[in-house]
């Protein structure tokens, strides 16, 4: 394999992972999040100043996790105050709050990011493997919660929150779980992201990548594994391999995501499954 | 003088919201559209009210093409779809116009109404531009005011804020009412723009980005399709944001103040400051 080859796919599974954590949150338990990329971020960051501390990869990483995850928890307490538009507008804050404090922290790096960060120390090809590893075992994460008894109250929680609670489900509690769950798994692809790209800056974090990565889910077919990681690993790397798009990106992003909505709502996965529906 | 332009931008979105409870993000490139044609237009004939007229239809007209094109197909879909739709929308435009007009924005050749006056002896300095801009929102707030209070057309829009079904079955057009919102909301964005180019003496594709997310929060903080609570929300964000980055510009920037205090302000009233429950 070529060390392009190998860059390629590490992304690739890098956005998998990514845009499966968000659909745990948005797909399953229709809670939407317009700051995902915050916690993706604060993945990368975490990782980033641990290992140059002089960390392993193979600590900084858990930790990614658990930050991210605790402040997720946090942040999906909103969840239960305000709902639906309220919201949306509420983690769009919460984006533009994470990159607002890291530009003005001198210690993060401030407006000029992070250069240098480790590498894993695995080589890039084993690092491949790793990142492959982790994305498989993600959407094997998926496909099990989705027909878990968590997935079931997921489902009725997105469905009819109201009724949910009718019926004797705990919907606070639920919706603190996919939370916690989708935007620990976040720092993990965050974590990630900093040891293969080894430079970090808060502009990678913004709007346009909480954007970027709903257009995977939106794209694949909300809640759908399949349809979201194949989205993910497509909209990943088409920007790479045809230069020309990359120049283009956000107007094929932003193109995707109202055609999808306008014309066919269910996404990749409506179009792959049209009789399951 | 930011809030003013602030509250032109946000009114536009309330009205839309009131109407179809969609958050209308795509109304930042009807503003960043607004401008462009207000340039272009002033460059090329000289006069700014040609300009403001042109934008103002224009930019009009479109909003009401993209309500049909656009919007009115997903109004049947959970409110998210729509959101995303029109994110994707706005996304895309901005794309379009830095593709279209270049990356680094055009600007006015002959700079109009650039005169500096002394209000009186109270030693407030401003431009003409600034007067205008500033007597130019309060009388687009006061024409929009009667409209919706004094007319038959206000009072069926009001109608079909309130209850569509029922207005519709008083006899009241709701399309129409609709198509009407959109043309004078959108109108009242190109308005915006064509002011903010005026000065800023620059227009640029990114220009509605941050006016678009400041007027959602300002919305959403006043209280979803609440007007008065749209213009007292602009009023207190613009107040906010400017002693914010004088106490907090060592932690915060810009954009997090105002997005902190928005997240402050709903954990305390969900519905945002005006906004009913339910």
């Amino acid at each position: 394999m070529s060390a392009y080859t190998i860059t390629l796919l590490t992304s690739m599974g890098i956005s998998v992972i990514f845009a499966l954590s968000l659909n745990i949150i948005t797909g399953y338990c229709g809670q939407i999040s317009l700051g995902h990329a915050a916690f993706y971020g604060i993945g990368a960051y975490t990782s980033a100043m641990l290992t140059q501390a002089g960390w392993p990869f193979a600590l900084a990483l858990p930790v990614a996790l658990l930050l991210a995850g605790v402040v997720g928890l946090l942040v999906g307490l909103s969840s239960l105050r305000v709902r639906h538009d309220f919201l949306a507008i509420t983690t769009m804050g919460v984006g533009f709050l994470f990159i607002g404090i890291v530009r003005k922290q001198d210690w993060l790096g401030g407006e000029l990011g992070i250069a240098g960060i480790p590498a894993s120390g695995l080589g890039k090809p084993a690092f491949m493997m790793l990142v492959m590893a982790l994305a498989l075992l993600t959407i094997m994460l998926c496909v099990y919660l989705k027909k878990s008894w968590l997935g079931f109250v997921f489902d009725a929680v997105a469905e009819d929150e109201d009724t949910a609670c009718q019926l004797g489900l705990d919907s606070a509690r639920y919706k603190l779980t996919a939370f916690a769950l989708g935007t620990a798994l976040a720092g993990v692809a965050g974590s990630l992201y900093a040891h293969h790209v080894r430079f970090i800056a808060p502009d990678s974090f913004g709007f346009v990548e909480s954007i970027s990565v709903l257009a995977m889910v939106i794209v694949g077919g909300i809640g759908s594994v399949w349809g979201v990681a194949l989205a993910a690993a497509l909209l990943s790397v088409l920007p790479l391999w045809f230069q020309i798009i990359d120049d283009y990106k956000l107007l094929l992003y932003g193109g995707l995501l109202f055609a999808t909505m306008r014309y066919f709502p269910a996404g990749l996965a409506g179009l792959l499954y049209p009789l399951r529906r | 003088m930011q809030g003013s332009i602030y509250a032109l931008i946000a009114l536009g979105l309330t009205l839309v919201y009131g109407l179809l409870r969609i958050l209308h993000v795509a109304h930042a490139a009807l503003f960043t559209l607004g401008a462009y044609i207000g340039v272009l237009v002033s460059n090329a004939s000289g006069s700014l009210t040609l300009a403001l007229l042109c934008a103002m239809l224009t930019v009009g007209l479109l909003g009401m093409l993209m309500y049909r094109w656009a919007y009115q197909p997903l109004l049947q879909h959970p409110p998210y779809v729509a959101l995303i739709a029109s994110i994707g929308l706005y996304i895309a435009a901005e794309e379009l116009f830095r593709l279209v007009f270049g990356p680094y924005g055009l600007s006015y050749q002959a700079p109009p109404l650039q005169t500096v006056i002394t209000l009186g002896n109270s030693g407030i300095i401003l431009t003409q531009a600034e007067l205008a801009v500033m007597i130019g929102s309060l009388l687009a707030l006061l024409v929009l005011h009667i409209l919706a209070t004094r007319t038959r057309l206000g009072l069926a829009w009001r109608a079909t804020v309130t209850d569509p079904q029922m207005a519709e079955s008083f006899g009241i057009n709701i399309q129409q009412v609709r198509y009407i919102n959109f043309f004078i909301g959108s109108a009242l964005a190109a308005a915006a723009g064509v002011m903010v180019a005026l000065l800023n003496n620059l227009v640029e594709p990114g220009m509605g980005s941050v006016p678009s997310y400041k007027a959602l929060a300002i919305i959403v903080l006043g209280g979803l399709g609440n007007v008065r609570g749209a213009l007292l929300a602009a009023l207190t964000l613009g107040v906010i944001e400017a002693f914010g980055t004088i106490y907090l510009d060592a932690w915060l920037d810009r954009d997090a103040i105002a997005f902190a205090f928005l997240i402050l302000v709903l954990m305390w009233r969900p519905h945002g400051l005006l906004g009913k429950a339910g």
